[in-house]
């Protein structure tokens, strides 16, 4: 809170507004480091998510398609990448608890003013989703030899309909934040509550989101099949095997990213005519304009006090905005003045340069994982995996391109939100939890950022390590053993 | 039923469905060393926990989703006021999780020991604090209002508290002789023999200090005469439960260590009710289940779905157990002294 005191001239003013700033950015309040704290645990449990989503489907694909056709080359995929998608996934689970407490610990007065209606989705994500997820793939992994085929089958699909459910309830709890519908505000209690639960998980910006993300977290999962099976057909191992995920994994990423654009298309119309500061915030546009450009990249400063080059497109971010090349695009000068007269004093302007390069590292980063993927497409067409300099690199990298469009994704749409948590009803400064020190912040702060960054070592390596050592070798009567198990026999798979 | 006392009930389900079967996760975790000698011992005690464990920890999600949507001011208050202790239960979970699944992909004996001392520690630290975290809150903490807001006035050692602490010692064996009597069901060979003999005699002891527990529970904490009758429940069947153990009768002894965990988890939240945290400052203080709740709509909205899902739920659930239902023993698994990853082509 700033306390600004009309008895000071506007130098002394200007000169303790500084000190404040500069005080509050050394010592790191709660507040910060909360913010912080989220931004670090939330990232990275993202960072698991999409692959998980995305690999769980492309698994269960290939294992209807081994059902299907009895093809050894399917079964031999869905072991492989079945164990990697379990790498990855014991990361997303143990850091995904994280998240269903935090908003208690380190956000309570949040927790306060949103629980009657933020906390259902959330509930209901548990009941629904991550019962189905956790318990439907412990039959999956332990399960090759004791369930029929098809019932086993069916248990990797629930499993990833699981996903999709929990993506579903925690991006309409997301949505109701970037804008809140279905409510009243409870002045008594100082809270939000609930008047229409079909309008929070069914409104347009949820579906905008959601429709946006699932094809995110398919491009994910695709781009890392296809890493993996570049790799493999570079080294000349499991041609067979490699060149259909290979293929599998392009034709996911591509059409993908065809759903990708179409609906963050629609997102950015969405979020133009709910929250349009973060639009102007994404082009770092000051002054409303018709006709307004998107520029590709900017040299300089971004608000144009001294622009040493940048390159744009007419008319473009006017199309993106309002779906005319001619439409007027608000300015974020005239965006503050009407906020500051609907909500009172204050700066609601976001961090300008975080938005603009965040949705710029967002669409790029995506773009060339897709430019990679045509190019590599392009040339299997004539038979055999291009033979340029370019490509093993390229395709070592297209397992993290995506990871960064995600990141960079949900860092421009959480940050160009503030100085909002849930969009015009309360801010971030008013949300942490009043009785938890910077200290105590701080501590937590710095064990899950060095625990998390011993895991990510760990995991990785493993990760390596399982690709490299490749597919097993597999012998299908090792299947054949019935619900319950044998206890005389060798297990097919053990801890 | 009031719906606010009909959600105190769902949540005092969840905890539970919680306590019952990751307790017994916790049991098995922190015994991993002591009931298994070997490799493959090891490993087979782990595969009894490979299908389930992630599933019963999803009841902790659950819980913690459910009062957040139902009951937001405990929520708030609890989560933000038992700040640490919930930290380090994140913590050990996360560790847990991971070396569940990492631990035997290489054969290297210094990685799995690594992992091994992990899984005990990662074990014991929630078994630990959710019973120091249970006794404080059914003992009453302090709490004050601020800014028109409840608000947890103590530090982290306010909680280590003798009662605090017996309450731990009581989850702490109570878990260990459930996991160990789950370990004589899944198990067979010598790892089951050991885990029989270890039910027997921690169950004892955890018969002494649950009783004093409970004991001081029902009279110095609440004044409901039926918290009587509850903990004789939970004595009788953690009797039964050892009686049955001891006989080598290891299903029946499961769901008398079940039941009497099930009945324990019911005396606490009884003797809150209708308090959700009760204030040990001042009683206008307290947290109830009218002044922390959602409104009636919320939970109203919530009803529907937890009536619609929860036995499904527990229908699916109960499924995986009956098809991972058969005893593994250590000879079943393959290599147990290699991990998959070990070899590169």
């Amino acid at each position: 809170m700033r306390h600004v005191t009309v008895d000071f001239d506007s130098v002394i003013e200007n000169v303790r507004e500084e000190w404040d700033y500069t005080n509050r950015r050394a010592l790191m309040s709660n507040l910060d480091l909360a913010r912080w704290q989220f931004a670090i645990t939330t990232v990275y449990h993202f960072i698991f998510v999409p692959i998980t989503i995305g690999l769980g489907f492309l698994v269960a694909g290939l294992q209807t398609a081994w059902v299907r056709t009895n093809n050894p080359k399917y079964l031999k995929a869905t072991k492989f990448f079945g164990k990697l998608f379990l790498i990855n996934f014991a990361m997303g689970v143990v850091t995904g608890i994280v998240q269903e407490f935090q908003f208690g610990m380190n956000w309570s007065s949040y927790s306060r003013f949103v629980g009657d209606i933020f906390g259902a989705p959330l509930a209901m994500e548990g009941l629904l989703a991550f019962f189905l997820e956790s318990t439907f793939l412990g039959i999956w992994i332990f399960g090759w030899d004791r369930l029929p085929k098809k019932l086993h089958l069916a248990s990797i699909w629930a499993a990833a309909l699981g996903t999709i459910f929990s993506a579903y309830f925690i991006l309409a709890a997301n949505a109701w934040m970037q804008h809140p519908v279905g409510y009243v505000i409870n002045e008594e209690r100082g809270r939000a509550e609930l008047t229409d639960i079909f309008e929070v998980l069914f409104q347009k910006t949820a579906l905008a989101t959601f429709i946006h993300t699932i094809p995110a977290a398919f491009f994910t999962g695709g781009a890392f099949m296809v890493g993996v099976s570049a790799w493999l057909l570079v080294k000349n191992r499991e041609k067979l095997m490699a060149t259909t995920t290979l293929k599998t994994g392009l034709v996911t990423v591509i059409l993908s990213f065809l759903l990708i654009t179409i609906t963050g298309d629609w997102s950015s119309r969405v979020m133009t005519e709910q929250q349009p500061m973060k639009m102007a915030a994404a082009e770092a546009l000051y002054d409303t304009t018709n006709r307004a450009p998107f520029s590709l990249f900017t040299i300089g400063t971004l608000d144009q006090s001294r622009t040493v080059f940048q390159i744009d497109i007419p008319g473009l971010l006017s199309f993106m905005s309002t779906g005319d090349v001619n439409g007027v695009v608000e300015g974020i000068k005239d965006l503050q003045t009407q906020y500051e007269e609907r909500y009172g004093p204050g700066d609601y302007i976001p961090n300008v340069p975080l938005a603009y390069w965040g949705f710029r590292l967002m669409i790029g980063f995506g773009a060339l994982a897709t430019l990679f993927a045509l190019l590599t497409l392009w040339r299997l067409r004539r038979g055999g995996i291009p033979k340029g300099r370019w490509f093993l690199p390229a395709m070592l990298s297209m397992p993290f391109l995506p990871i960064l469009a995600n990141s960079f994704g949900w860092i421009f749409t959480e940050t160009a939100r503030q100085p909002w948590t849930v969009f015009g009803l309360t801010k971030t400064t008013d949300g942490v939890s009043p009785t938890v020190g910077a200290a105590s912040v701080l501590f937590t702060m710095a064990v899950f950022t060095l625990l998390y960054g011993i895991l990510a070592v760990i995991e990785f390596k493993l990760m390596i390590r399982a690709i490299k050592v490749g597919p097993e070798v597999i012998d299908t009567s090792d299947f054949e053993v019935g619900i319950g198990g044998d206890a005389t026999k060798k297990l097919t798979i053990a801890y | 039923m009031e719906l606010t006392t009909f959600w105190f009930v769902i949540i005092a389900v969840l905890w539970i469905g919680y306590f019952v079967l990751e307790g017994f996760d916790f049991g098995v975790g922190m015994l991993l060393k002591t009931v298994a000698k070997n490799q493959a011992e090891r490993r087979a005690v782990l595969t009894t926990l490979g299908p389930v464990w992630d599933g019963n920890e999803v009841w902790l999600l659950v819980a913690g989703g459910a009062t957040f949507a139902a009951f937001p001011e405990w929520y708030a208050t609890l989560f933000s006021g038992f700040y640490l202790p919930l930290f380090l239960i994140l913590i050990a979970l996360i560790i847990r999780g991971v070396a569940f699944e990492y631990r035997s992909k290489y054969g290297d004996v210094n990685w799995r020991a690594r992992w091994d001392n992990a899984i005990v520690a990662a074990s014991f630290i929630p078994a630990l604090l959710w019973g120091v975290a249970f006794a404080n809150i059914v003992r009453g903490v302090p709490l004050e209002v601020r800014n028109g807001v409840i608000e947890y006035a103590g530090g982290f050692f306010n909680l280590l508290n003798p009662f605090g602490l017996l309450g731990g010692l009581v989850t702490v064996s109570v878990f260990l002789t459930h996991g160990a009597i789950f370990l004589a069901l899944k198990t067979d060979g010598a790892i089951r023999e050991r885990a029989r003999v270890l039910a027997s005699k921690i169950g004892l002891f955890a018969a002494i200090v649950t009783v004093i527990f409970l004991g001081i529970t029902v009279t110095a904490f609440n004044e409901k005469t039926t918290t009587f009758g509850l903990a004789a429940i939970v004595a009788t069947a953690w009797l039964a439960a050892l009686g049955m153990n001891h006989k080598g009768r290891e299903g029946y002894a499961f769901i008398f260590s079940s039941v009497a965990l099930g009945f324990a988890v019911i005396t606490l939240f009884t003797a809150l009710y209708p308090h959700v945290m009760p204030s040990s400052l001042l009683e206008s203080a307290s947290l109830t289940i009218s002044n922390a709740s959602s409104t009636s709509y919320t939970l109203k909205v919530m009803t529907y779905v937890a009536v619609a899902l929860t036995p499904l739920v527990l229908i699916y659930q109960g499924w995986t157990y009956w098809v991972f239902r058969k005893r593994i023993s250590a000879t079943q698994i393959p290599t147990p002294e290699s991990g998959v990853l070990d070899s590169v082509q």
